[in-house]
């Protein structure tokens, strides 16, 4: 792989390559990078869509939905399934993990490509044919898997439960596949940031969202491993007919959710973590001021990540698991909240006494802070089983995990690509209408969740399709409520075009923008906008840390981490 | 790396503490050892949580625990002799030409047991038992044939390989044999003395 390295990165150097090479066949990561991003972007407005869908015949029950039709019972399970699948496996790891990891790894550490390329062309490929795997499971008889993405057996193991015979197979073959492209991803990157740093680029000279990238896959790739156990025993289940979840044969569904949760809950942090790096990356390039506590966020990290493997529990409180346990799982799950407000009060206090500019990435890195924030405190009354016995399975628990959920994939990947996209595509997008996109986005999404925390606290049942035949949860008051959540979401997602022109328009049009247009200092502003294949001119050396804002001494307010003097 | 023909200037790099192929290999290692404590602790978990009586389910035979004892020992003599060989690199061809015949016979006995055991009506449909056995040991069996084909490759084209590449596959290996205890203290212990409670892991 060391001689194919070489190879790869740089023969092609010399001449022109073919649409299909360059645009498909690539080594290079900044080209894997944009593909990730491209179908992250597209299955994320697929996974849009379904909730588009659900949530129209949740507000108007049993009308058609314009651009579907009438939802029927199957199908509300099917999209509300694949929407959660879609947004975490396809939107979220895909574009934070994979996306910005490939782009901004080689470049934030100063190396020309990732240690092994081809396996990294491999990933993005498998990364697709998982993704088309997982579109044709909505073809197949009986339609797409509708037993929630978390899958618990016996109805998804068992095809007269489920009524969809080859749904839950392609289903979970479409995620193993995922898992696959993810692990030869996330090896690439730990090998990456491990062996190809600049001369001088210390441990901690490494940027955070580096660092938090490089944590994200270990943790991703310690919790995948009983997933893909349990997930090759579900398919044995479904297509070999093993008893591993069925009790009548000495099986144990509870099992099935040991094993899927202990890959859920870091499987948040495998996620959040990109997110927070973007963040400490744009507070401190927009605040001109050094990341308070650099350590402390490094070290708050690696605990959150070791801490995040004894929390799974808590998603099973009342799945009928022994109380003395329930209780060991909430003091951990309490505990958790500790680290993750420590690094808002950090990001905080960074900004404290900054020179702040409002751009549109500061805009949204402030609003990932604020919103998350949500999220986590009322993780808290999740996390206490005695109040979770009341909250669970209503729509409390789905206004929480959106809260995090959405700071993290989507204000987050705004965050980065708004950040990144002049270093990206060498052009800036439009700004005026960037701001337009974010106050409507995040006005629409709490007008869509502010809602779902009160139908939750009201005991509004998560898991109904219609509640015409639920009187006590049909009421106007709850109705109302559903409505005004329905229609967030309508003006949420009028406004994402918005943004989809404006990021396709500026790609050809936008104002040109040069190599450091925000005034950063890490690796990947010093080299061309976008950069060439190899990246740097010169491969630089390092010779101080990543946020050496606002020195006293220098005519500069930013002191890039290659310049020797 | 290797140093190409590129005109750019470069910096010097410190050499790699550890060669990347080698280091990608420990980071898969490490998601695979993840994989089996999934596979063993459900396994643990499904026994443990049985009604008194249920575990292992009636009916599972008792496992031919002494002969795969026997065929274990050629899997660690292999593992021996790929450390041997990645000692001495002149004899290294020679160790695993040997190295690799003998992981094959533990891989051939594999398969002669499961075609008994599925003679006598334990297979993956015939219980959770079942299921668990020809699952995990199955996978350790794809594993070390993973594994062989690879030490055979390294062994066919010695000196095409790169030292990290071929350090790699030698770790692979110690990875599959070293796994194999755990297995089998876990999955052929209580057919040892079948009165013992099953070993957690």
């Amino acid at each position: 792989m060391a001689e194919s390295h070489a190879h790869d990165a740089h023969a092609h150097d010399h001449h022109e390559e073919g649409w299909f090479k360059k645009y498909f066949w690539s080594t290079d990561h900044k080209m894997i990078a944009k593909q990730y991003l491209l179908t992250g972007m597209l299955l994320g407005a697929v996974g849009a869509y379904f909730a588009y869908v659900f949530r129209m015949q949740l507000a108007f029950p049993n009308k058609p939905v314009p651009g579907y039709g009438l939802v029927t019972g199957a199908d509300y399970n099917a999209l509300i399934t694949n929407h959660g699948a879609v947004m975490i496996f396809w939107v979220a790891m895909p574009v934070l993990i994979a996306a910005f990891g490939n782009f901004l790894i080689p470049l934030m550490i100063g190396c020309d490509d990732m240690v092994f390329p081809r396996l990294n062309r491999l990933s993005y490929q498998i990364f697709l044919v998982s993704a088309i795997v997982l579109g044709a499971s909505f073809l197949v008889e009986g339609g797409a898997f509708g037993g929630a993405w978390t899958a618990y057996p016996p109805l998804s193991a068992k095809a007269e439960y489920n009524l969809t015979p080859l749904g839950p197979s392609l289903w979970l073959i479409a995620v193993a596949l995922e898992f696959v492209a993810f692990l030869l991803g996330g090896i690439n990157f730990v090998t990456t940031a491990m062996n190809s740093r600049a001369p001088g680029m210390k441990a901690f000279d490494i940027p955070m969202a580096v660092w938090m990238i490089v944590i994200a896959s270990i943790l991703f790739m310690a919790s995948v491993g009983p997933l893909i156990a349990g997930a090759f025993m579900l398919l044995f289940d479904q297509l070999l007919g093993t008893g591993f979840f069925d009790p009548d044969r000495g099986g144990d569904p509870v099992l099935w959710q040991h094993l899927f949760w202990f890959f859920g809950h870091p499987e948040v942090y495998v996620v959040l973590l990109p997110a927070l790096g973007f963040v400490a990356e744009i507070i401190t390039t927009f605040s001109r001021k050094k990341l308070f506590a650099y350590k402390t966020v490094l070290y708050t990290t690696i605990g959150t990540g070791v801490l995040s493997f004894f929390v799974w529990a808590h998603h099973q409180f009342i799945a009928g698991i022994d109380p003395r346990m329930a209780n060991v799982f909430t003091v951990t799950t309490v505990l958790i909240s500790i680290p993750i407000a420590e690094m808002c009060f950090v990001y905080i206090a960074t900004l404290y006494g900054g020179s702040i500019r409002f751009a549109v990435p500061m805009l949204w890195a402030l609003a990932f802070i604020a919103e998350f924030l949500v999220g986590g405190v009322t993780g808290i009354y999740l996390g206490a089983s005695g109040a979770d016995i009341y909250f669970h399975d209503t729509y409390f628990v789905v206004a929480h995990f959106h809260y995090t959920f959405f700071p993290i994939a989507i204000i987050g990947t705004f965050s980065g690509v708004t950040y990144w996209y002049p270093k990206m595509f060498g052009r800036h997008m439009n700004e005026l209408w960037n701001k337009v996109h974010f106050w409507i986005t995040i006005v629409g999404f709490n007008g869509i969740f502010i809602p779902l925390f009160m139908l939750g606290a009201s005991g509004d049942h998560r898991r109904i399709f219609d509640y015409s035949n639920f009187p006590e949860l049909a009421t106007p008051e709850l109705q109302q409520l559903r409505v005004f959540a329905t229609v967030s979401l309508l003006v949420m997602l009028a406004i994402q075009p918005v943004f989809l022109i404006n990021f396709f328009y500026s790609m050809f049009k936008g104002k040109k923008a040069e190599a450091n247009p925000w005034n950063a200092n890490t690796l990947e502003w010093q080299c061309p906008s976008p950069p060439p294949h190899g990246n740097f001119a010169v491969l630089p050396e390092v010779y101080r840390g990543p946020y050496e804002f606002s020195a006293p001494d220098r005519a500069d307010d930013f002191w890039p981490q290659n310049s020797p003097t | 790396m290797a140093v190409d023909s590129s005109p750019l200037p470069r910096p010097r790099r410190a050499p790699a503490v550890i060669e990347s192929e080698v280091f990608a290999m420990i980071v898969w290692i490490f998601a695979e050892v993840m994989m089996f404590a999934g596979f063993l602790s459900a396994y643990n978990l499904v026994g443990a949580r049985a009604p008194a009586g249920w575990w292992p389910p009636p009916g599972d035979p008792i496992l031919p625990w002494a002969p795969t004892a026997g065929a274990s020992v050629a899997l660690v003599f292999s593992a021996a002799l790929v450390v041997w060989g990645g000692f001495r690199p002149l004899h290294e061809r020679r160790a695993l030409g040997i190295a690799v015949p003998l992981g094959a016979v533990f891989v051939v006995y594999q398969i002669v047991e499961f075609a008994r055991l599925l003679s006598v009506g334990f297979t993956l449909q015939s219980s959770a038992g079942g299921g668990f056995f020809f699952t995990i040991v199955g996978a350790h069996a794809l594993h070390a044939i993973a594994g062989l084909g690879a030490l055979a490759w390294v062994a066919a084209r010695r000196g095409n390989v790169t030292e990290g590449l071929a350090k790699a596959i030698r770790l692979y290996w110690y990875f599959v044999v070293l796994l194999w205890p755990v297995i089998y203290a876990v999955i052929y212990g209580p057919s040892i003395s079948p009165g013992l409670p099953a070993l957690a892991i």
